[in-house]
């Protein structure tokens, strides 16, 4: 019985290892922030189970011991207290602890602190909106949405507020959370060292989609990272051919009121949904969804059955011809 | 409108009935009812089962709410609820769990014990207990009333701006909740006061503060946290009210109001409250542990001593739930240290448990399975504590399942152990019957089981990246066989809790009148020393106190009762009164009226209240006596 519990366990251990890539784990850091924070996390940890440990000690030992036996109805002694042993277990625990305050403290400080100028960090103003990011580089002269794109080996500061509830921008496998909040701004930093990519969560309830507010963090080898900046900084967001061209036409008509496409000369105010500069290129449709032409459909026809109470209507109403036209078009978009 | 107007002649119907316009006859026999003996009692006994049976009633719905959630994240992507039905979800399990279960079973409990272990005849001011009672009950009700009109409450058990204004929750669910809880904490808050006063004036002679048991210090210190704690919430409760419903912007950035305040106030509630529902529940392990331990309390002194250091220390860092809301370095070094002080005194009390059952002769009751289960898991709950005091790693922990993890197991492994372990414990002296030991063991491994199986594992899904009060994950995160495990250990739990239910119908149906017995632990304070079923006036002759654990004192000098501290006389007791529930019931419409935006209705409620706290005024009740020959005839029968 036993026996097969244990290889239950040992399976499940496989299966956590096996399956665990470093996308989204607290385990797994990839840069320095994160490094820190696991850090403390396993201090935290090693002192507990120490504490941990002694305490079943004493408990089974006095479970086993001091259990009743049969036909056992002699009345035990009635001890006070033990002034030594009390004192002891108040002290030892406050030691414990000044070893585990003394490196917070530390790290506290050091992951607040603003990365110097000198180091050359990456700016990056974050914006949460129900239920997407918007990210935007303002010395680079960049917005975009739902993918962040940072060079490795670069501290990337940020500073984060919301337009409308309370979100938290969490990326676990390079850096703890901070939140967004409507009428602040938040800052912190974080740094990947290897080029892959992360997985990003909202961890703050923020509404029916607060579960699909997933955003991922691409990081690249700097002469990787500033071939990107060159072409989010001159996206190809004209029409090629004809069909895209009457596609930019649907799109004017429909969702320019929502989405700015940059470099495709639209006057409308954009500014409610994601600027679709480059959607062509990002992974994910809405941080979610495989970007497919089928996927698009399925967002485009029904947002709200993809991410419940998203703030886009359902475009289910143009004609087969247009729509056709209108993926085609976002689809170009690099 | 139409609810309003069916809702308004419901009361007059009921104000008919009740104040006897409507059919003298009819009345006589209503009043002659055990149903109205029930709404209108008093009595400090009766009032606690009330707060039992509603608590417990709130713990199978909220039971309930968390299965369906556990069902919904059993596969990536599930669409069984989702969206704002699954938030809905999410929030009243945390309110009802926190306001309408815990709170209340753990002051189900002050009333059924306070009283008899501090060797009085009620509480304070016993109107006031009903009321505190109705109060709570009328609020659970409002809460809940969201799930059958327009939607229930959704944005989270903290209710955090905006997300809970007007414009990010439109519809009446946030106004439910709002009403709900500061309907039933006017009742907390009126409730603290009265063990405070009872605590402090009503000991027996003999019965120093140092002689208190400790769940009777428990009970003082959480109820002096419940009158600090709560004014804060209700201010914040009031702000947010004003925001939804007289359009005022406290919270609202754009028109320059702060949404953090709200954090704050909630916190400085919030932290506090952690401990008003874990410090009763230490209070039941140390009565069940020394009892079944066959030993006095190890380390009383520095036990009284923590559990007043814990309740202090509990004011100090409340923002320590708000490390990522951006309060810099110094705010959250501060707090960060302050918090892990709170370890000291919790651990000195884990120790003096220990060493309790030290050399003792540990009986295994079921209480006492419930008392030994709660220590371990509690010690998990304790240092994930401390892990998470720690700002730079409570950034990855935060408000994901590493955190719901934590507080399960205090909540769970700490409150829901310790309620447990009194049921069992003192069942005998509400109901006059033991709960069946054998079931009781099915209920104790079941449920034990399950809760380790449901929230050891969630410490991982936090670690690898799930966030809290999500409705879905994805396929790719590799979190779906973590999640599955953690909802069968959720349906184990379920079960344990039919066993229970079954438990308490089987034991009752086999119950005699043999199996009322006064002392069947072989307890130690003065509740074990009366007879079974309790008298309504408790103490025949108010006891001598003559150390700690009274009666276990008087049972080694060989005294088969305590000593009278009084001559036998006539007793005054305090007549019941059908105000409570009636001014509770104009809260409720108040609360109904406000809800549906008719302030009318909302006036009209509160005018109702103070009609009868006025007409109370003059009314003359000097409550009755029960003669000696009486007391003589019931303690003999006994
Ligand atoms: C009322 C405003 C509004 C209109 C009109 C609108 N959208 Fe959107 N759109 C949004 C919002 C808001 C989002 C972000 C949804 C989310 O992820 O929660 C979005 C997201 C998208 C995305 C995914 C973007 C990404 O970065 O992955 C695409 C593609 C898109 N919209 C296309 C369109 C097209 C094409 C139209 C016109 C036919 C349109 N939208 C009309 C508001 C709008
Ligand atoms: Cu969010």
């Amino acid at each position: 019985m036993i026996g097969r519990v244990l290889l239950t366990f040992a399976l499940f251990a496989l299966l956590l290892s096996g399956c665990q890539q470093p996308r989204m784990s607290v385990l797994e850091p990839q840069g320095e922030a994160g490094q820190m924070q696991l850090d403390l996390v396993y201090l935290s940890i090693y002192i507990m189970v120490f504490v941990c440990v002694i305490v079943l000690a004493i408990f089974t030992y006095v479970l086993i011991r001091f259990r009743q036996k049969p036909g056992d109805n002699t009345i035990p002694k009635q001890v006070e207290g033990s002034t030594k042993l009390e004192i002891l277990w108040t002290v030892v625990p406050i030691i414990l602890l000044a070893i585990l305050a003394v490196p917070t403290l530390k790290s506290t400080f050091t992951l607040a602190a603003k990365p110097p100028k000198a180091e050359q960090p990456v700016e990056v103003k974050v914006t949460a909106h129900q239920y997407w990011w918007e990210f935007e580089y303002p010395e680079l002269g960049i917005k975009t949405a739902q993918e962040l794109h940072i060079p490795t080996g670069k501290k990337v500061h940020l500073e984060l507020t919301s337009v409308d509830v309370v979100h938290s921008f969490w990326v676990p496998s390079l850096a703890g959370k901070t939140d967004l909040i409507p009428g602040r701004k938040n800052t912190m930093w974080m740094k990947a060292d290897k080029p892959g990519t992360y997985e990003g969560r909202c961890a703050e309830l923020c509404g029916a989609s607060h579960a699909l507010m997933n955003f991922h963090v691409v990081a690249e080898k700097p002469e990787e990272f500033q071939k990107w900046v060159k072409q989010r900084q001159k996206p190809s967001s004209q029409p090629q051919t004809a069909q895209e061209k009457e596609g930019k036409k649907v799109f004017a008509q429909n969702c320019m009121g929502c989405h700015a496409i940059d470099g495709a000369g639209l006057k409308g105010p954009g500014n409610k949904g994601p600027n679709l500069a480059g959607f062509g290129d990002r992974d994910k449709i809405a941080g979610l969804l495989e970007n497919n032409p089928e996927n698009l459909n399925k967002w485009l026809h029904n947002p709200q059955n993809v991410k419940p109470g998203a703030h886009m209507p359902a475009i289910d109403f143009l004609k087969k011809k247009d729509l056709d036209a209108l993926e085609a078009y976002l689809e170009s978009l690099k | 409108m139409g609810t309003i107007v069916s809702i308004l002649v419901l009361v007059l119907f009921l104000t008919a009935i009740l104040t006897g316009g409507y059919n003298k006859k009819f009345l006589q026999r209503v009043q002659g009812s055990n149903m109205w003996d029930w709404l209108t009692t008093v009595d400090h006994k009766k009032i606690g089962i009330m707060y039992l049976g509603a608590g417990g009633f709130f713990f199978l719905i909220g039971g309930l709410e968390a299965l369906l959630i556990r069902v919904q994240l059993f596969y990536p992507n599930n669409d069984f609820i989702v969206g704002d039905t699954f938030n809905q979800l999410l929030t009243m399990h945390g309110t009802t769990m926190i306001f309408f279960v815990a709170m209340p079973l753990l002051i189900g409990f002050m009333n059924v014990a306070v009283p008899l272990q501090i060797g009085a005849r009620d509480v304070a001011f016993p109107f006031l207990n009903a009321l505190s009672f109705w109060l709570f009950l009328g609020g659970g009700i409002m809460l809940n009333l969201g799930w059958l009109f327009g939607g229930a409450a959704d944005a989270g058990w903290t209710s955090y701006v905006p997300i809970a204004s007007n414009q990010f929750s439109p519809g009446p669910g946030v106004d439910y909740y709002v009403l709900g809880l500061q309907i039933s904490g006017i009742g907390t808050l009126i409730g603290g006061i009265n063990f405070l006063v009872t605590i402090i004036n009503m000991r027996a002679p003999g019965m120093t503060f140092l002689r208190l048991p400790l769940f009777t210090w428990t009970t003082f210190v959480t109820s002096a946290l419940i009158l600090f704690a709560f004014p804060p919430l209700t201010v914040g409760l009031l702000l947010i009210m004003f925001d939804r419903i007289f359009g005022s912007h406290f919270f609202d950035a754009a028109m320059g109001g702060n949404s953090l305040i709200w954090q704050h106030l909630f916190w400085i509630f919030g932290h506090p409250e952690v401990y008003i529902v874990i410090l009763p529940a230490f209070g039941i392990i140390s009565e069940v542990i020394s009892t079944f331990s066959k030993k006095r309390l190890f380390g009383y002194n520095s036990m009284v001593f923590a559990t007043i250091l814990i309740g202090f220390l509990g004011f100090m860092v409340w923002a320590h739930h708000m490390f990522t809301v951006g309060m810099g370095p110094v705010a959250n070094a501060i707090f960060a240290v302050a918090t892990m002080s709170i370890a000291v005194p919790t651990g000195i009390k884990i120790f003096n448990w220990l060493f309790t059952m030290w050399g003792g002769r540990l009986q295994f009751t079921t209480a006492m399975k419930f008392a030994v289960g709660f220590i371990p898991t509690f010690v998990m709950g304790g240092v994930t504590g401390v892990m998470l005091a720690s700002p730079p790693a409570d950034y990855q922990y935060h408000d994901s399942y590493f955190v719901v993890a934590h507080f399960h197991y205090v909540l769970i492994g700490g409150t829901v152990f310790g309620v447990l372990a009194g049921v069992y414990y003192w069942w005998p002296r509400m109901f006059g019957h033991k709960l069946n030991e054998r079931l009781g063991n099915v209920h104790f491994w079941l449920f034990f089981i399950g809760f380790h199986l449901t929230f050891l594992i969630q410490h991982w899904l936090g670690l690898y990246g799930m966030p809290r009060r999500v409705f879905t994950y994805q396929a790719a995160d590799g979190l779906t066989w973590i999640n599955q495990v953690s909802t069968v250990g959720a349906v184990m739990m379920g079960v344990a809790t039919l066993v229970f239910l079954y438990n308490v119908v089987y034991s009752r149906k086999s119950a005699t009148a043999a199996s009322a017995e006064r002392d069947p632990w072989d307890g130690r304070t003065l509740e074990w020393a009366i007879p079974c079923p309790t008298p309504e006036y408790n103490f025949a002759q108010l006891p001598k106190v003559r150390g700690l654990d009274a009666w276990w004192m008087e049972k080694m000098a060989g005294n088969k009762e305590l000593e009278p501290a009084e001559p036998l006389q006539p007793i005054h007791m305090p007549s019941s009164s059908y105000r409570p529930i009636l001014m509770s019931l104009g809260f409720f419409v108040s609360g109904l009226g406000f809800i549906f935006r008719t302030i009318e209705v909302g006036v009209l409620g509160l005018v109702m209240v103070f009609l009868l706290m006025f007409t109370r005024s003059f009314e003359q009740d000097h409550g009755y006596h029960i003669e000696v020959d009486q007391i003589k005839e019931a303690e003999k029968g006994a």
